[in-house]
């Protein structure tokens, strides 16, 4: 687009100044940055366990490995720095690397040092650390039980938090209504995944006892006070960098924090720069997730579908360790926990629960698609439980448009709005009576197809004091108030009179030096080029303050705003400069097309630059009431976010966006795929600064929310093993899988911002999880119960709702195994067959170490440790993978020559797995059956990264050793004896054909 | 993610490379495009002493037709396979399978040997090999031999390779008159492995073959007549004798869902396409 300097830019989608460099490669990330020399690289050990105790770590041969310069422990951590802190009052501790015990897969235990990663990966091989493997528990409500592993012994429990809530009367309410109606919602656990990856330079200057940390990490900068506080450093000895360029974040790399600190450590120890930048595995397995949750949600009900109070009971699953600003995630939709509706009783219980698993953080949507899944799948059930139509009961709880500002019942100011008719244009210009007539159309003739609708109030500009709603008003008293939202932004004129605009907004692609010059350019009438923008932060020399960052939507509302202010207080002092250059009155004078002149007359005007440098160059001529104007900084927080009241009312958010989708959803007969057909998406983010941006973030939330119906899941074993530590096994979405959604606005601009805008960039993550939900549940059943949809929506999930009762098969087969499902990742399997030997000749050979050692796959010996106990050093695997693995073995349970059980664990680099089989031996008219069941859990890197193999190839495994042990009874010769049909019966065991 | 240390040798010539495969025994290994075995590799889950550039020896990297059958070499790209101007004439199944083989990038780069030696259950050329009934040409130091796919593949990523021996190429037949083609596939994703493939021959005398491919350890044939009046029956029985497994992604009774349905249409459409 032509940049016409006579034409407002703010409004117009120009031509992203970012892009140039973006898309030829130019980009300047973590690793692209310039390092000292003599940095070294950083590798971590990781827990392969859920939940163990660490016996001991032996460093002695990773030390003594080539080009090692340190290695660390969590102890040598824990002794320089101090826990980090936690946002609840509990008596439980916080280190950003496991001391004495492992809580989750992923989590550090030990850092390498080295001249260059690979050695440091080499070495961290060789650091041998023995745990103990306790019981882990991954289920939020299964952690509440009594008799559940507990993760943090201090805490007597894994419930860390609990806090209940009322506002207005709501068992009255509930008393009052003919309907009671609630639903129970699972919330899985997924993230929105940058394609950068974590990185941290750190270096420690012993001179000043000083860290500089430079971290591709998003803000919020409260984090920098967490930070120095763990070093045990002053926040002017902690420098936190950011890089010009970051790939992404989506809230995640908030998460990056303990690393900085972890970094800090090493580069203290190791007396040199130390560079780390996070892999896949590790990103995927340990950076941070959202939260899990499960909600049970009342609501009292009208006989007309109003409602008038709503009852929640959310648990939170933290995950392993509650780190900063957890649990924020549970808190940030603390003020609109009513939605987009006008209910104005409401009850909450909150508890927060720690679980072995990654902890949390902040990521897209940040608490909105957990609590809107459950909000919306409720309106979606009361309109099913009532006989109403869906859109009514929608329409008739709306927040009226003459009642904005309006006060929630819990406490949020909602700036700005007209509910009802952005969603009567959605109708109209979506097009919904067609979608109707399609899904009519497609159920005649005998399709699954559905439509669903989601309503969603966006929150955008977060209270900085909102988490304090967790701590009880008693508590916040003690602590002090906490509220606002510091932005800040300088605005600078040069020598020559060029613009340069310092933000401390971090973007990681999101065009906000696109937008700035927009704003900017505007109010000084200069071409967009002439104006360059800086967002990257240096703690020690740019302004910031706790809420600096990239998060809760809060760029357009707050940081273009402070720039719009800093950038108008300059004007004025230019205006007043050039009114008295030019003899006119400050009021006259205008900023048009690089020039400053009087109005309605271009022939008295000056070029900006000469005003603007007057400053610099002749600071003597200023008029008396103008300082200078070489330079402006605002700090703008707005004074609506109040810290929370002595009821618990907290206004969470400065602007609510509103949102509106519907979509139409088949499911293929044939395959029982979910396909969107049709996807409808209504926004009011207030003034719209780029509209191309705009539609760019409501794609970018689109597709990262298919991803979370369809698609993304970290799954974990009850064990506390991790199942999708690649992108194979957690799936992101790609273009084939995102549909194009119509985008349509509506512009109420807000009352409360400098430039009438609002957040953008979250809302479809939390409003098309839910709208997709209900959709599928429209199509699998149109009227009566809601079906339950839990996320993500796969196919497999669905094929019992389409296909019906399983044909069953004439000749049964034995089966093999895996349960991948909510219980673990546990393979059982069976086997037998009809062998022409005796039974006590198979005994023997069970029960002989030396037939052992030739049965036992990859066996470089067996050790007799006991009468029935060995000990073998294996090599274990299929195709390229292969792992030696230390194996402890025992026959138990013997009744000769009759059964055995043979139990096996083994560890290794890979992994580690342990199991149990059952073996029994049976005369039979045809010879000796030997029938065997087996039952095998998995678990470590092998599990995370080779899941979908795992079952198979343990199956190759265990079918090794019957091949072995057919092989060894036939002495290894080949024939077509008895002992050769053994071996091929065992073998078609093993190869899991029939005899 | 970087792999542990291994010695690379970027062979010219076969002789080359069958004498450093012949050296290194169960610690060497063969890399093409690599694009299986280098994330096992940089995620350290296989730790070869010794990699075997193949890509460079030019007698690896060529199509070759006769009357009856194409061999590819075990440089040939699935990118130039799937560009062979002939590939639709002369092999149908594996034109119809070939874009769901990974992603176009996968595929620049993945070779067609690769992925039959790599033997991954789910994997769409080792299901149209086993499913035309091909076979695998196996060189060795002063050997060469060779196997018939459905022989060639063993279980879950196991194979009848020999320590010292590599793929010097596999042979498909080729199309015959009269006989239909058709490839379907389930997958969470374009692109992704499969959570079911089909491979359906339709043939002139009325036979038919439905070849499976990510549920049992290996592809499996189910032979039938084209017009089996009990076909569903058929079809759930071999189902069922797949012994599928849940795992992340699919259920094994959505696995069995898919063999009866998808391979059911899959059947039809070769049958409607015979020519």
């Amino acid at each position: 687009m032509k940049d016409n300097a006579t034409e407002p830019f703010v409004g117009r989608s120009v031509t992203r100044v970012e892009d140039q460099a973006l898309l030829s490669g130019h980009g300047r990330f973590m690793d692209d940055l310039p390092i000292a020399a003599g940095t070294l690289a950083l590798a971590f050990v990781r827990s392969p366990h859920g939940h163990a105790e660490i016996r001991s770590v032996d460093m002695a041969e990773a030390a003594a490995a080539p080009g090692v310069v340190a290695v660390i422990t969590g102890r040598d951590v824990m002794a320089r720095i101090r826990s980090m802190t936690v946002g609840v009052k509990a008596d439980v501790e916080c280190w950003p690397m496991a001391v004495d015990r492992v809580r989750y897969v992923g989590e550090p235990v030990a850092m390498v040092v080295a001249t260059d990663r690979y050695l440091a990966e080499d070495a961290a091989d060789l650091v041998a650390v023995d745990y103990a493997p306790l019981g882990a528990v991954v289920d939020p409500v299964a952690a509440l039980a009594e008799n559940a592993p507990v993760l943090h012994p201090s805490l007597g429990g894994n419930l860390i938090n609990e806090r209940r809530f009322r506002y207005g009367d709501p068992e009255a309410a509930f008393d009052a209504a003919p309907h009671r109606i609630g639903i129970d919602v699972t919330y899985p656990r997924s993230a929105c995944t940058p394609i950068e990856t974590y990185g941290v330079i750190a270096s420690y200057e012993p001179g000043e006892d000083a860290y500089d940390i430079t971290a591709n990490f998003q803000g919020p900068f409260s984090i920098h006070a967490v930070v120095a506080r763990s070093l045990k450093v002053p926040g002017n000895r902690l420098r936190l960098r950011t890089p010009p360029d970051s790939g992404g974040s989506f809230g995640i790399k908030q998460g990056v924090f303990p690393y900085m600190i972890l970094l800090g450590i090493a580069a203290r120890i190791a007396q040199a720069p130390v560079k780390w930048i996070e892999d896949r595995l590790e990103h995927l397995s340990a950076s941070v997730s959202a939260t899990n949750r499960q909600t049970r949600i009342e609501a009292a009900v009208e006989a007309d579908g109003r409602i008038t109070a709503l009852d929640w009971d959310q648990i939170e699953d933290c995950g392993a360790h509650l780190r900063a600003p957890e649990p924020a995630t549970l808190y940030r939709m603390h003020g609109n926990m009513t939605g987009a509706y006008d209910i104005r009783n409401m009850a909450i219980r909150n508890r927060v629960v720690l679980t072995n698993k990654t902890p949390t953080g902040l990521n897209r949507g940040f608490g909105g698609p957990q609590m809107y899944f459950a909000l919306e799948r409720l309106m979606d059930a009361i309109a099913r439980q009532m006989g109403l139509d869906r859109l009514d009961v929608i329409r008739r709880n709306l927040v009226p448009a003459n009642a904005f500002p309006y006060r929630t019942a819990s406490g949020a100011l909602l700036d700005s709005g007209d509910y009802a008719t952005a969603l009567n244009r959605a109708v109209d210009e979506g097009g919904l009576a067609e979608l109707c007539a399609r899904r009519d159309k497609a159920r005649a003739e005998g399709r699954r197809y559905g439509i669903g609708f989601a309503c969603v109030v966006e929150p955008s500009v977060s209270n900085m004091g909102y988490i304090t709603t967790v701590l009880t008003p008693q508590e916040r008293a003690k602590a002090g108030p906490k509220n606002g939202a510091q932005a800040t932004a300088t605005v600078a004129i040069d020598p020559l009179g060029s613009v340069t605009v310092k933000v401390a907004s971090v973007p990681q692609g999101q065009g906000h030096r696109t937008v700035l010059a927009q704003v900017v350019a505007d109010k000084f009438g200069l071409p967009l080029a002439a104006v360059r923008v800086l967002a990257d932060v240096d703690t020690m020399r740019d302004a910031w303050s706790i809420a600096s960052g990239n998060y809760a939507s809060r760029f357009a509302p707050a940081v273009a705003g402070a720039a719009e202010i800093a950038a108008s207080r300059l004007r004025d002092k230019l205006a007043k400069v050039a009114a008295a250059q030019l003899n006119i009155a400050p009021g006259d004078v205008t900023f048009e097309a690089g020039r400053i002149g009087a109005a309605g007359n271009p022939d008295n005007s000056l070029s900006f630059a000469r005003v603007a440098a007057t400053a610099h160059w002749s600071p003597g001529t200023l008029p008396d009431d103008v300082d200078q104007t070489m330079r402006e900084t605002v700090y703008w927080t707005p004074p609506e976010l109040e810290a929370p009241t002595a009821q618990d009312g907290i206004n969470s958010s400065l602007c609510h966006g509103f949102i509106f989708d519907f979509c139409g959803i088949e499911i293929d007969p044939e395959t029982a795929e979910p396909k969107i057909d049709r996807y409808v998406t209504m926004h009011d983010c207030g003034r719209i600064l780029h509209p191309a941006m705009v539609d760019g973030q409501v794609r970018g939330g689109f597709a990262q929310a298919v991803g979370a119906a369809f698609l993304e899941e970290y799954a974990y074993g009850a064990d506390g093993s991790f199942q999708s530590g690649t992108l194979a096994d957690y799936l992101l979405p790609t273009v084939m899988e995102v549909p194009e959604p119509l985008i349509l606005h509506h512009e109420t601009p807000s009352p409360f911002t400098p430039l009438g805008a609002k957040g953008v960039g979250e809302g479809n993550c939390m409003s098309t999880p839910v709208c997709i939900a209900n959709a599928v549940a429209d199509a699998l059943a149109p009227d009566g119960p809601a079906p339950d949809i839990v996320l993500p929506i796969t196919a497999a999930k669905l094929a019992p709702l389409i296909f019906g009762d399983e044909p069953v098969s004439k000749e049964p087969v034995p089966e093999t195994q895996a349960e991948a499902s909510a219980n673990g990742r546990k393979l059982t399997g069976e086997g037998r067959a009809v062998v022409q030997a005796s039974r006590e000749d198979i005994w023997k050979m069970l029960l002989d170490p030396a037939t052992l050692e030739a049965i036992i796959p990859g066996s470089h010996g067996v050790q007799k440790v006991g009468e029935t106990r060995f000990k073998a050093d294996v090599t274990l695997g299929i195709g390229p993978v292969r792992g030696r693995y230390k194996a402890d073995i025992e026959l138990s349970d013997l009744d000769p020559p009759n059964a055995v059980t043979l139990s096996g664990r083994a560890v290794g680099a890979l992994g580690n797995g342990g199991g149990h089989g059952r073996v029994t031996l049976t005369d039979t008219a045809e010879g000796t059956e030997i029938a065997y069941r087996y039952e095998a859990q998995i678990g470590g890197k092998v599990a995370s990264v080779g899941g979908r193999l795992l079952d198979g190839a343990a199956k190759v495994v265990i079918g090794e050793f019957f091949r072995a042990l057919a092989r060894h009874s036939g002495g290894g010769g080949a024939g077509s004896g008895p002992l050769a049909r053994l071996r091929r019966l065992l073998q078609s065991i093993a190869t899991g054909g029939r005899s | 993610m970087k792999p542990a240390p291994f010695d690379l040798v970027v062979a010219t010539d076969l002789g080359e490379a069958l004498e450093a495969l012949h050296q290194g025994g169960t610690e060497a290994r063969v890399i093409a495009g690599g694009q299986s075995l280098v994330p096992m590799l940089n995620m350290r889950l296989a730790r070869p002493a010794t990699l075997i550039d193949i890509t460079r020896i030019p007698e690896l990297s060529r199509i070759e037709a006769t009357a009856d059958t194409v061999s590819v070499g075990a440089a040939v790209r699935q990118t130039t396979l799937e560009r062979w101007e002939d590939l639709a004439d002369r092999l149908p199944l594996v034109r119809a399978a070939l874009p769901w083989v990974g992603h176009t990038q996968l595929r620049n780069r993945g070779t067609v040997c690769g992925s039959v030696a790599h033997a991954d259950p789910s994997a769409e050329l080792p299901l149209c090999l086993i499913a035309l009934g091909g076979s695998v040409t196996l060189r060795r130091r002063r050997k060469t031999r060779q196997v018939a796919a459905r022989d060639f593949f063993q279980g879950m990523m196991s194979t009848d390779l020999a320590p010292g021996e590599m793929i010097a190429s596999v042979t498909f037949p080729t199309h015959r008159k009269g006989t239909g083609y058709a490839f379907r596939e389930v997958a969470r994703r374009h692109g992704d492995f499969a959570i079911v493939a089909c491979a359906a021959i339709a043939r002139h005398d009325g036979s038919a073959t439905l070849t499976v491919g990510g549920v049992a350890d290996t592809p499996r044939t189910l032979d039938l007549p084209a017009e089996a009046a009990d076909l569903d029956d058929r079809l759930n029985e071999f189902a069922w004798h797949l012994q599928a497994r849940d795992d992340l992604h699919a259920t094994a009774r959505y696995r069995r869902d898919l063999v009866r349905h998808l391979g059911r249409a899959t059947l039809k459409e070769a049958l409607s396409c015979r020519d």
